[in-house]
């Protein structure tokens, strides 16, 4: 804390005032970001805010939102943390392609995410049709199908958050465990992991506001339909077709939703600078 | 045998035969990148396939045994205390890794603090414990397991003197109760004359010297052992000749009478050495010679850097003895 007050005050007093040709971008920049939810609680009809809320529809997009979230980040956690980790620690051939291949759907539009899902898992999918003849399951158009579009999104910002963390929480820990007589597993359970704590949260958010978010690949994976695939998201899509007015209370639910679950997770763990100290 | 019985090779860094006996502390000095740390990660079987190691007539080499099936304790340079847990849990943790009840870990890692005069820091993390307390820790850790080898690396680095010369005095006391082999590689002579019972010295990652630390000390047979022990060794044909700065008489012109050493040479540095002056004179020659004189001696001499003297030794305080084994090249990267 003192550290951060002193290098401001130098910054202030000493190297003189910061050159306009960054702050004014600068300020641009946060006019530019704010502007657009300022505008949006402005014109959000208040009166009948409440009423749009607890409309059955809203409530059922609001649930299925909160499960499939949830859900896609306990999913996470369970394949991207063993995935991070193999990417960090264990050297093996192609290990910069699967990194590469692991994070093509950071930059992949999600509509072609969707596309790409209903070619694997469709009905009449890659993996899907055989899957559908031999057990008679089928994903597209379920809940299910919500979780794997978004896990298929999401997946990749967990998995690069978490491997950035076991880097910095270093291998020399690994090698110290191991000499006091640790099992590679009991040294990932009670020092890798632990030390990658923050990046495991911090990772988990990511994933879960990603999926929070996420309209275009579950809309042509997973369907619109209320109560089973239509999440906050595409409700608003909907609802927006009709009722433009209606949808703005909507889209003010998601958001106040994200910011305060963000706002409350930012105190505890999302700080910056507070990770583990690398070892010598 | 019991003891360590060690043959060593890593490509490139380090090609060393190492041999101690149960309760002997073997120092390992050499200069900075002479394979000092790489000697020790080796035995811990942090290096793979790094040569044969045999400990107390088992080979952990043959076949390979991982790290954590080797019995050793090591202390890595900047101690690598688990930040997330206690002294107590980091001492605990090598215990619970091979199975000891919590409660039971507990209690040795109590004990084990308690020994290291830590005792009262058992619940705090290592970012509450200072520099001294976090060693200790470490060596409480490293010890815990009861390993049958002991590598410390550098334990007193960083350190503020005062507290270094503290731990020093206890590891000495904790190293004599030690019932294995420990190595402790340091770049202090007084660590590897006060707490070593044996002396290796490398250099260029090969063994250049080995020997109890009075033999090493009297007869360096290397630079850099010569300058921790604060002596002058040179050589003369076959042999090398040793003799203290203290020895060495300085004057403006080339001395007459008994003095067979001599050297022309002009001062290339002059620090402060006790209530002495070092004075280091480098000949035409590229030899250097270490000189202690008075500060009225220094004045009297008008010293000062690149000023032009000559250096003279009295043979009787010259040690001689065979420059052997005959000087091999470093190690080829590999």
């Amino acid at each position: 804390m003192s550290t951060r007050t002193t290098i401001r005050t130098t910054s202030r007093s000493v190297l003189g005032r910061p050159p306009a040709l960054l702050w004014a971008p600068a300020a641009v920049a946060v006019v530019f970001l704010v502007l657009p939810l300022t505008t949006l609680l402005l014109a959000t009809p208040w009166g009948t805010f409440w009423r749009d809320l607890t409309d059955p529809d809203v409530l059922a997009a609001l649930r299925l939102s909160a499960l499939t979230s949830g859900a896609t980040v306990l999913v996470c956690i369970g394949l991207g943390t063993p995935l991070a980790w193999v990417l960090a620690r264990v050297p093996f051939r192609g290990r910069g392609l699967v990194r590469a291949l692991v994070t093509v759907p950071l930059v992949l539009p999600p509509v072609v995410a969707g596309v790409a899902l209903l070619t694997a898992l469709g009905r009449n999918g890659v993996v899907g049709g055989p899957l559908r003849e031999l057990t008679g399951v089928t994903f597209p158009f379920t809940t299910t199908a919500v979780v794997i579009a978004h896990t298929f999104v999401a997946l990749p910002f967990y998995v690069i958050s978490v491997e950035g963390a076991l880097r910095s929480a270093g291998e020399a820990y690994d090698e110290v465990a191991a000499g006091l007589g640790a099992t590679r597993w009991y040294a990932f359970r009670r020092v890798t992991l632990p030390l990658a704590l923050p990046g495991v949260v911090a990772g988990a958010v990511l994933a879960w506001a990603r999926s929070l978010g996420e309209f275009g690949a579950t809309v042509t994976f997973a369907g619109n339909y209320p109560g089973i695939t239509q999440t906050m998201p595409s409700r608003i899509y909907s609802v927006y077709l009709d009722d433009p007015e209606a949808a703005r209370t909507l889209a003010v639910i998601l958001l106040l939703a994200s910011v305060g679950v963000l706002a409350l997770l930012r105190n505890r763990w999302l700080s910056t600078g507070t990770g583990p100290g690398a070892v010598a | 045998m019991s003891g360590l019985r060690a043959r060593l090779h890593v490509p490139g860094r380090l090609d060393a035969e190492v041999l101690a006996e149960t309760g002997d502390v073997l120092a390992v000095v050499g200069p900075n990148g002479a394979g000092k740390t790489t000697l020790l990660r080796s035995i811990a079987g942090l290096l793979p396939g790094s040569g044969d190691v045999e400990v107390a007539g088992r080979s952990w080499t043959h076949p390979p045994l991982l790290p954590r099936d080797r019995r050793v304790g090591y202390v890595v340079q900047g101690q690598a205390l688990f930040p997330h847990l206690s002294a107590r849990e980091n001492v605990a943790f090598g215990l619970r890794a091979r199975g000891a009840p919590a409660r039971e870990a507990r209690a040795r890692a109590e004990a084990e603090l308690e020994r290291l005069g830590v005792g009262h820091l058992a619940g705090r993390r290592p970012g509450a414990l200072s520099g001294g307390q976090a060693q200790r820790v470490a060596i409480a850790r490293a010890l815990a397991t009861d390993p049958d080898v002991l590598l410390l690396d550098e334990p007193f680095a960083g350190l503020d003197v005062g507290v270094a010369a503290a731990l020093r005095t206890e590891l000495a006391r904790h190293l004599a109760d030690f019932a294995g082999v420990a190595l402790l590689v340091t770049h202090d002579a007084v660590d590897a004359l006060t707490l070593g019972t044996r002396m290796l010295v490398l250099q260029d990652g090969r063994v250049a010297q080995s020997g109890t630390p009075v033999e090493v000390a009297a007869r360096p047979r290397t630079d850099h052992v010569a300058r921790l022990v604060g002596l002058n060794v040179l050589r003369d044909g076959e042999s090398l000749m040793a003799f203290r700065p203290s020895a060495v008489v300085l004057a403006p012109s080339e001395p007459v009478g008994s003095a067979r050493l001599r050297w022309r040479g002009r001062v290339e540095q002059l620090t402060p050495h006790g209530d002495e002056i070092r004075v280091q004179v480098l000949t035409p020659d590229g030899v250097r010679v270490l000189a202690d004189v008075t500060a009225a001696a220094a004045a009297e001499l008008r010293l000062a850097p690149d000023v032009a003297l000559w250096a003279a030794a009295k043979e009787t305080a010259v040690t001689r003895y065979p420059a052997a084994p005959a000087p091999r090249g470093p190690v080829q990267s590999g």
